[in-house]
Formats: structure tokens, sequence, C-alpha cells
């Protein structure tokens, strides 16, 4: 018997049928909201599915992202995929075979107890009964509630959880199959691009669609609806060209010029903000021995390989929407309330896309297309978004600026701890505190939303992970939001998680200077959570912590550790830098529980990801301005890491059965910028507060 | 324009205007969408594919500078429905997240073992250099080359 509340999934989702059905071909069909992201959720929830009917994996198909026959479980974001999308199959698995033996029981006149499972063959005593999930499945009625009390199988009973499974999607991603939404090339598809509003509010005064065809030269429409513009047409790269041609023959009222100032996140501190508290009171009696410092990271960037791209098409008063959001059902009650339709005449599906790691321009590419549609009826349209456009008009991860208060104890270790930060709002959807690009672009367009930004108790937004791990007895939050920053922000894997561990992981090391102590050796004195210890330590072995060096030798060696949303999976991260004028990571080792493990191979790539993705961050990464808005536009003016910046990357997971399994993206971002910024503070001798650590801020820290 | 050329051992002849870019041609005229855009600059590598087996970006080379030339893409990788030896070790290790970047990663890997059977880790890193990874699959995809080096010395 299960009596733990049922997971916000089965809530919003309650009807077996939502879940499962069973194919004539003998498989099982587990339908899932949670999307492919480039994660391997897919994979990992058909193993769930598997191992809890019973079944072989290849008897199990995943259907993913449809709004028409899928369950609505919001976005995929957040780790939330296996915790909340992964326990529901399981309860709706569990439920099911318990269902199905029933009946096979009342067949066989025998008791349920008396039946096992074998790749979805109903056997007694180990004996074939004729009896198996589809000759009963017509007898299960599938539109019934979920209840949710059917107990799953013992974590020591699986057999494909836990086992390194191959993603499904990898082998045409390698081959050069339709692996993508963009690759979805039909012929009587007619392409499109959008000339983009530049900020919202602006007007087009002008449009010299004579000149635009001029330079295009090639047959295409031009639609124009109030500030939206869209050029569509039978050949991309006439489209193309109209679409660079356009931005050099519009004007624009009302723009908001940007300065290179807006772009550093210490600009933050002086603006309009709603000062939100969190946690205990304001000490009344002054600090004992106050340490305070401030940390900053800038507007990052999703950049992912690919710009965002679309399908749509609007044929006989039905809207079909591709897109590779992380959403499904959100997208299609955010386009039926942009676009005025009921939201039955829209279908929205999950194709695969580049890699997404938040709020994207996924989203606004949808409504692009379908605002295109809507007015060519019968056409099938793809719009794609240009690499400039990707790079300007996304929403950016927030900037952050946090300044630690922490008054010390008569040992030194923390005895009050306060987390400034300043920052913008993480979360920005369409549907909750934003609003589509092309919803704005068109007449009347909806009042800016009023800032908002998730409550810590719900994970936090620039609040994630701003209160330690380490025993802290008393601890506030004073977030100061941001009313009306340069640019549109939303999330960003992790959101505030990899600013506030770097935060507080470089200050946890610096307090441990102040008293003498080693950095490992003062975590573990003020920490009391046995996984997090074990993390630490296991970590101390693995990268030889023991033979750490001298500070100040241009060879450093850091660690970082959290707990993601303090509740999620742990990471401890070491890294060893080598520091000239630039910084350069040598090897980084990564000690991670996340619980039960369903995938091990796919989590540890999830992890490795993580690591490399937020060195990148940590070293290279900020979105630039300039009077025009975002001015980082390419790969030149907003590098990444590259191949040959790339360390050697060492992962282990400890075994965490027993445990209830915990998503993995975003566990390790927070604690590798922590423990570069520690190694980059061992090998000078002094600390760098601000990312990225680009070799202007190397000099600086070094004269 | 006529433009005539040879892409993956096939000849093939398109009518195209003259501006089309040798990415366009290849996706939207022949249908070999394993070749991505990702920037159109030259920049991220994601439609890299070898002319005369130098790997070289799709995205802004007009088709017409491929008249009577040999292109290979990723698709011409595998021979009589069998996978490369470097396909078959990017599944091997698992190497990819969202797999946007993996066709121009192996095109230039491919270039690089077939002049280089023995490459170093640093060579194989200098090689795809011109190449990004936003999930950070680099660790994997080093590791693919060097398997996929190893298996087609006989090694593995």
């Amino acid at each position: 018997m299960v009596t733990a509340p049922l997971p916000s999934s089965l809530v919003d989702n309650p009807r077996l049928d939502r879940w499962i059905r069973f194919l004539p071909d003998r498989t099982v069909r587990i339908a899932t909201g949670k999307v492919e992201i480039g994660q391997g959720i897919v994979t990992a929830l058909g193993q769930i599915a598997a191992d809890e009917l019973d079944l072989t994996y290849g008897q199990v198909v995943v259907l993913s992202g449809d709004t028409d026959e899928g369950p609505d479980e919001l976005y995929t974001s957040s780790s939330h995929s296996i915790e909340i999308g992964g326990r529901s199959i399981q309860l709706v698995c569990a439920e099911v075979r318990a269902k199905a033996l029933e009946r096979a029981a009342l067949r066989l006149n025998c008791s349920p107890a008396d039946l096992a499972v074998a790749e979805g063959r109903f056997l007694q005593n180990g004996a074939e009964t004729g009896q198996d999930y589809w000759t009963v499945a017509g007898e299960i009625d599938l539109s019934q509630t979920v209840k949710g009390t059917t107990a799953p199988k013992a974590t020591n009973a699986h057999t494909v959880i836990g086992k390194d499974m191959p993603r499904l999607d990898l082998p045409a991603k390698v081959n050069g199959a339709v692996a993508f939404l963009h690759d979805v090339l039909t012929p009587d598809t007619l392409h499109a691009r959008v000339l983009r509003q530049p900020n919202r509010g602006a007007g087009l005064t002008s449009l010299d669609e004579a000149a635009i065809r001029r330079t295009a030269k090639g047959a295409f429409d031009i639609l124009r609806d109030a500030n939206f513009v869209a050029f569509v047409g039978r050949e991309e790269g006439v489209v193309e060209a109209a679409a660079v041609a356009a931005k050099l023959h519009a004007t624009w009222d009302k723009r908001r010029p940007l300065t290179q100032a807006m772009q550093e996140a210490a600009w933050l501190k002086d603006q309009p903000s709603e000062d939100r508290p969190y946690g205990a009171p304001v000490p009344s009696v002054p600090p004992q021995s106050l340490i305070q410092a401030t940390y900053s990271r800038p507007y990052v960037a999703h950049a992912s390989m690919g710009p965002s791209c679309a399908l749509a098409e609007y044929r006989d008063g039905h809207l079909t929407v591709h897109s590779h959001g992380q959403g499904m059902h959100p997208l299609r009650r955010n386009l039926a309330s942009a676009l005025g339709l009921p939201i039955e005449s829209i279908t929205a599906r999950h194709l695969h896309g580049p890699g997404c790691y938040g709020h994207n321009g996924a989203d606004d590419a949808a409504m692009d297309a379908a605002v295109i549609a809507l007015r060519m009826p019968g056409r099938r349209i793809r719009l794609r978004w240009r690499r400039e456009e990707e790079f300007g008009f996304e929403p950016v991860g927030p900037a952050m600026l946090i300044t630690l208060h922490v008054d010390l104890d008569d040992r030194g270790y923390p005895a009050d701890w306060t987390t400034e930060i300043w920052s913008p709002t993480h979360v920005q959807r369409p549907g909750s505190g934003g609003t589509l690009l092309a919803r704005e672009a068109l007449a009347d367009p909806p009042a800016p939303p009023k800032p908002s930004d998730p409550l810590p108790e719900r994970g936090g937004g620039a609040t994630r992970n701003a209160i330690p791990l380490y025993d802290v007895p008393v601890h506030r939050i004073l977030h100061h939001l941001t009313q009306d920053p340069p640019v549109r922000t939303s999330a960003l894997r992790g959101l505030g998680a990899l600013p506030n561990v770097f935060a507080i992981e470089s200050m946890i090391d610096d307090l441990a200077a102040r008293v003498g102590q080693d950095p490992l050796d003062y975590r573990l004195a003020i920490l009391s959570d046995l996984r997090g210890r074990r993390l630490l330590e296991r970590l101390a072995e693995r990268c030889g912590w023991a033979a750490r060096g001298a500070a100040g030798t241009g060879k450093g060696l850091g660690l970082g550790f959290a707990r993601y949303k303090n509740r999620s999976a742990y990471a401890a991260i070491a890294a060893t830098v080598t520091v000239d004028e630039e910084v350069r990571i040598d090897r980084v080792w990564c000690v991670a529980d996340t619980g039960t493990i369903v995938n091990p191979d796919g989590a540890r790539n999830q992890l490795e990801g993580g690591i490399v993705q937020a060195i990148s961050w940590t070293l290279k990464e900020q979105v630039r301005f300039d009077a025009h808005g975002i001015s980082s536009l390419d790969w030149d003016t907003y590098p990444i890491l590259r191949f040959s910046e790339v360390p050697e990357v060492e992962v282990e997971l400890v075994d965490g059965k027993g445990n209830p399994p915990l998503g993995i993206g975003e566990c390790t971002c927070g604690p590798t910028a922590a423990a570069i910024g520690n190694a980059v503070a061992h090998a000078l001798g002094v600390r760098i507060h601000d990312m990225p650590f680009t070799r202007e801020r190397v000099m600086k820290a070094l004269l | 324009m006529s433009v005539a050329f040879t892409v993956n051992s096939k000849a093939r002849t398109v009518e195209v205007d003259d501006a089309t870019s040798l990415l366009e041609v290849l996706r939207n005229h022949l249908g070999l969408v394993g070749t991505r855009f990702g920037c159109g600059l030259e920049q991220c590598g994601s439609c890299m594919v070898l002319v005369d087996g130098e790997p070289m970006h799709a995205c802004s080379r007009d088709v017409a500078a491929v008249s009577g030339r040999s292109v290979t893409t990723v698709e011409g990788l595998s021979t009589n429905g069998a996978l490369h030896p470097l396909q078959q070790a990017f599944l091997d290790e698992q190497a990819g997240q969202c797999g946007y970047c993996l066709s121009g990663i192996l095109i230039s890997a491919k270039a690089l073992l077939d002049r280089n059977p023995r490459p170093s880790r640093s060579e194989i890193a200098a090689a795809l250099d011109r190449h990004l990874c936003r999930c950070g699959s680099q660790p994997r995809i080093l590791k693919a080359v060097e398997r996929a080096a190893a298996v087609m010395r006989g090694e593995w």
C-alpha cells in the first residue's frame, strides 16, 4: 500500500489511459508529458515502465509530448522528470499490472498472488498459462482513475532500472536520419522567417518592401500585421535573404537603447526592485564577527547549437504545431490564449530539437509559425530563427549579484548567514509571467507582466540554493527582484543555483582560511548531512586532496559541493587548474548521489554535460549589449568551451539504492563553478569573485 | 544555374539559383538532412562535409563551388547499411546528448582518421576544435574517436 500523496502529474492526469495503452503488436505504449531535450529522459522512463510491468525494454514504446493523447505534465524542467514523471509512470504501471493479474487470476481460477510475469506473459508456478497482458487487456478499464495505492516493486527487485541502457534516439543522430524537427522538409513546405520587433513596445514606422525584394531575388510573400512581419516562400535561402535585408530596410520608434554598463551584474544594484525577505528575522543584536563578500555572474545564453524552429499547419479549423519546446500542453494553452482560439482546436506535438537547457526560443518560434499558418490556411509552414535572432531574442539566464553577510561564532564557524541577491526573474515563461514574442508584436499587445520569481519553498528562482546545506543556525535571504531588466530573462539550467553555490562555496573556503583550517575539514566540521559527508570524503580520496599543495603556485586544486535545491541530487566536484594569464581546467572529479539510478550511463552523461557546460559559463560566457540590444550575436562574440579546452572528467555515482531517484541534469553546475573558483583562488592566492574568469579578470587579480 | 557534382559517390545535377548554398542544396533539394544548419558563419561546424576528402563548411559555400567535385556527407559514411566504425564508436560510447553537432563532428573525425590512423587525444581535440558542442559531450566524443581509431587499426 502506498500512502504518500500522489505525484502532481497523476493529480493532474488521473485517468490510466492517459498513461498506458496495450498495443496489438504485443507492446505497451507509455505516454509522458516530459520530452527529450538531449537528456535521455525517454529512455529512462521506458526503463521504469519495463521494470514495473515485467516487460523487456523492447516491449515498451514511449509517446512523448503529445497534447491529443499524452498527459499534461507541464514543462520538462527543474530536474522533475524522474522525480515526478517517473514516479507517476511507476505507480500507473504497478496498478495496471495488478489489475491485469486480477483478470488473469479469474480466468485461471487462482489467486493473483500465484501469478508471476515474464516478458508480459503470466506464469503460474513457473509454467505458461496462455495468459498475458494482451489477452486480458480488453477487460481492464483504463478509463478508471488511478488510485496510486499499489506499491511498486522494491528497489532490490529491479532488473531494468539500474542497467546501462543505450539512448533510443542516438542512432538517428549519428547516421544522418531525420532526427530533428528541423529535418522535416516535405515538398509542400513553405519556409518562413520573421523580422523581430527589437523590443517590447517598439513600433514599425516603415518597411521598404521593394528594397527587400530587390535584395532577396525570388518569390516570397510578405505578411505584415501591426509590428509582426514574416517572409514566406518555397526557397529557404530566399526568405532568409529577405529577413536579413529587412533589418536594414525597417525603421522603428519607441526603441529601448541599452548600454554596455547594463550588461554587468553590478548594474542591478541601483535599479528599482521589489525586496523579498525570507527566513529568519533580521537580528536585533549587532554582529560579533561579520564577514562580507560580493560575487557575480553576468547574463548568460542558452546558446543552443541550432536555432529555434517550428512547424505549423492550419487546416479545416484545426491548428497543428510541432515544436521542440519543453512542454506541449503549456504551449497549446499559451497558443490558444495568444491566438484567441479554442484550446480543442490546437494540437501540439514534440519533435527533437538541438539541446535545450531551459526556456529558450522554441515557444516563441512555435507562436511565429502559428501566426503565419493562421494567415495561410492549408499550407505547411516551417519557421526557423536565424542564428543572430537566437542569440538576440532567446530569453537569457539572468545576471546575479550576491552579497553574503556571515557572522561567525567564537570558533570561526557561521552563526548567522544572510544571502542578499540582486537579480531579475528566473522564470518568465508565457502564461506564467511572460508573453510570446509574436503576441507582443501583434495589435493590442498585453501589458508587460509584473515580475515574479518562484518562492524558495517551491525550489526558488534567484533564491535557488541560496541557503547553505551546512549547519548554519540562523539564516535568511533578501532578494531584490529587479523590476525592469534590460533584456528578457527566464529559466536556464539550475536557475540561481550556479551563482549561489559559487558564492557560498567561495565564502566557505575563505572562512576556512581565516581559521587556518583545510577547506575540506572545515566543511566536514559544519556538515551533519550524512549523504553529503560521504560524498566529500569520497571526493577527497578520488582527487588526492590530502596531497594538495601550497597556494599561489599557479596550479590549484579546489572543491565545491551542494545538494541541488537542498532537497534533490547531491554533487561534490573537485577541479585542478593551471592559471597563467588564462585559466585552464586540467581535470575534474565528480562524486554524485542521485538516489536510485535508473540509467547509470545516462546519468553519467548528464553529470558530465552539466560539468562541461558549467566550466564554459564560469570561464568564458557573458551576453553583451550595445545601443541596439544584445550584441553578442555569434559564436565569436559569445564564445563557449572548445574541444581543446575540455578537461578530463571522472564521474562516480555512489550507491543511492533505497533513496528515491533524483533528477540529475542540474546538480553539477553550481559545484563545478565553485570548484573552479576555489581552485583558481588556490592557484593564484587571491580570489576572483566575478564570473566569467576571463584573461582580463585574471590579470586584474594578479596586480 | 545547373550544377553537377558527386554526393556520396552518386552523380547529381541540381537546377538552382546562383547564390544557393551547398547546405541548402543538400538538405532541401537532395533530402540529405544529416548535415545541419548551426550558424551560417563557419563558426560552429554543424554543417561540415567532406569536399574531395577535406572537411569544409557547407553553410556559406555556394553550391557552384563544388561543381565537378566530390562531396561526402554523414549519410555517406556508412557502407551497404553498415555503420562506419566512427558512427558505431559514438553509439558504443554513447557520445552525444542532443546530437545536433554530431554529423559535422563525425565528418571531421573521418578526415582526421583518414590521414592519421593513430591520433593522440590532443590531435583529436585539435581536429575537432572548429566544432562546438553545447551539451558537453566532448569527453565522450574524444573517447569515441580514439575507440574508432583503435577499431580501424584492428586493436580493439
